[in-house]
């Protein structure tokens, strides 16, 4: 086992990759978090409104 | 004379058989019993290991496969292991267990957060590369970076993915330095922050978090990742299968059974089933110590990562974060949320971070299981 450093060179790409590919997939669940949130906090004001109307 | 040694040569014949560096592993074995009974240095898996390393290097261990008289003789250790770590069950059903413990509240009142958990996986990224100029062919450099994790699940899973030859090594790194955490952090974020920096006040507002909310996370999260690291749906999907039975209200009795009996009882089996690979052969060499190396500069790098990132998000940021709940990015949790918790005290008895670093640290759960399944797509089998 020695210093390879074509095998170096060959990991960054990968390295690249795997960091662009972790903020986009934890982007894309932030943003479905929120939306989440939105919608379900919407869900629950509305319900309160129905029940102050009855 | 002759009936003397015919009555012993049965009794003490086996001694000829050991070796130097059985004994060797059987130091090691005590060194992990000592951290875990003395040090309380995470007991539950150090101490079956260290029992599994002097039972596996013990001359024709049979809780090892021996051949006698030319016949293979099945070990208990080994058919565990063939049976629940070469299948990759043992890691999953312990997901279960750590779904159902964690509460995703604090990062689902604050889903930024979730971009530190990213950027504390820049460690594992760097480490495949170091290991890679160190001379590991990229399985292993893969299965070695994720030490850097802090996740004995994913770094078991991706090892045995690989089929790495240093799976021994590994989780012994691995869990070693999730003991670590109190001690390996706190120099890294005070060499990277100004005191300054670690007096910065996060307020913390309670925000309520629906249970449809709670309810449609996990599902959700199975679903991205699953689309985007396809290779990870296994483990994001056990492990949001335990949140699942969690949060849903209707499974209390289950997820009670998941959290303490199911744990418990995989925990208790994986320790002393890792141990099969912690035989003398495979485990004394130099790139052992290597192993050790990367894993710790790993840990090292994912901290700086977090740390780093929010310094990064400071610059443009009108409301300062504080620059140390990157640090919990990692997936040791609570250790290194309550590491972070406990440095802001230390500098300001009213600075209160716990709640933003355990959203940060349970956020460090989910992207080191995505990071994971991102190597195994990336790098071909």
């Amino acid at each position: 086992m020695g210093i390879n450093v074509d095998l170096f060179l060959q990991t960054l790409p990968i390295m690249a990759k795997g960091l662009v590919g972790i903020f986009v997939v934890t982007g894309i669940i932030i943003l479905s978090i929120y939306i989440l949130n939105k919608a379900t906090s919407r869900t629950k004001k509305d319900k309160n409104k129905d029940d102050a109307g009855k | 004379m002759e009936a003397i040694t015919q009555f012993l040569e049965p009794l003490f014949g086996n001694v000829v058989n050991l070796d130097y560096k059985q004994v060797i592993m059987w130091v090691i074995g005590g060194i992990l019993i000592y951290l875990a009974v003395k040090k309380d240095m995470e007991p539950t898996l150090l101490l079956p290991m260290g029992f599994g390393a002097i039972l596996v290097n013990l001359p024709l261990s049979g809780v090892v496969d021996q051949i006698y008289d030319g016949e293979v003789e099945a070990g208990v250790i080994d058919l565990l292991f063939n049976s629940g770590i070469s299948n990759e069950l043992f890691p999953l059903l312990l997901f279960i267990g750590i779904g159902a413990m964690i509460d995703f509240g604090p990062l689902l009142t604050n889903p930024k957060l979730m971009l530190f958990g990213a950027a504390a996986q820049f460690g594992i990224f760097f480490t495949l590369s170091m290991a890679a100029l160190f001379g590991f062919d990229l399985k292993d450099a893969a299965s070695i970076a994720i030490i850097g994790a802090a996740d004995g699940p994913t770094s078991i899973f991706v090892a045995n993915y690989f089929q790495s030859n240093y799976l021994g090594a590994i989780i012994v790194a691995a869990y070693s330095y999730m003991a670590l955490v109190p001690i390996v952090q706190p120099p890294v974020i005070k060499l990277l922050t100004t005191k300054k920096e670690r007096l910065i006040r996060m307020p913390y507002e309670q925000k309520e978090v629906s249970k449809l909310t709670r309810i449609l996370f996990p599902i959700i999260v199975t679903v991205i990742t699953g689309i985007f690291a396809p290779r990870a749906v296994a483990l994001i999907g056990f492990l949001m299968f335990g949140n699942l039975i969690r949060e849903c209200g209707v499974l209390n009795s289950l997820s009670d059974t998941a959290q303490n009996v199911l744990a418990n009882l995989i925990t208790l089996l994986l320790g002393i089933t890792i141990a099969a690979r912690m035989r003398a052969e495979d485990f004394l060499n130099p790139e052992t110590l290597l192993i050790l190396g990367l894993g710790l500069f790993a840990f090292i790098f994912d901290t700086a990562g977090g740390v780093l990132f929010a310094k990064f998000l400071n610059l443009f940021l009108k409301k300062k974060i504080n620059p140390m709940i990157g640090a919990s990015g990692i997936s040791a949790f609570p250790m290194s949320a309550r590491v972070v918790h406990k440095m802001g005290l230390a500098e300001d008895k009213q600075n209160f971070l716990l709640m933003h670093s355990i959203g940060v640290n349970v956020s460090g759960q989910i992207a080191s299981v995505i990071a994971g399944g991102l190597i195994l797509n990336l790098i071909a089998r």
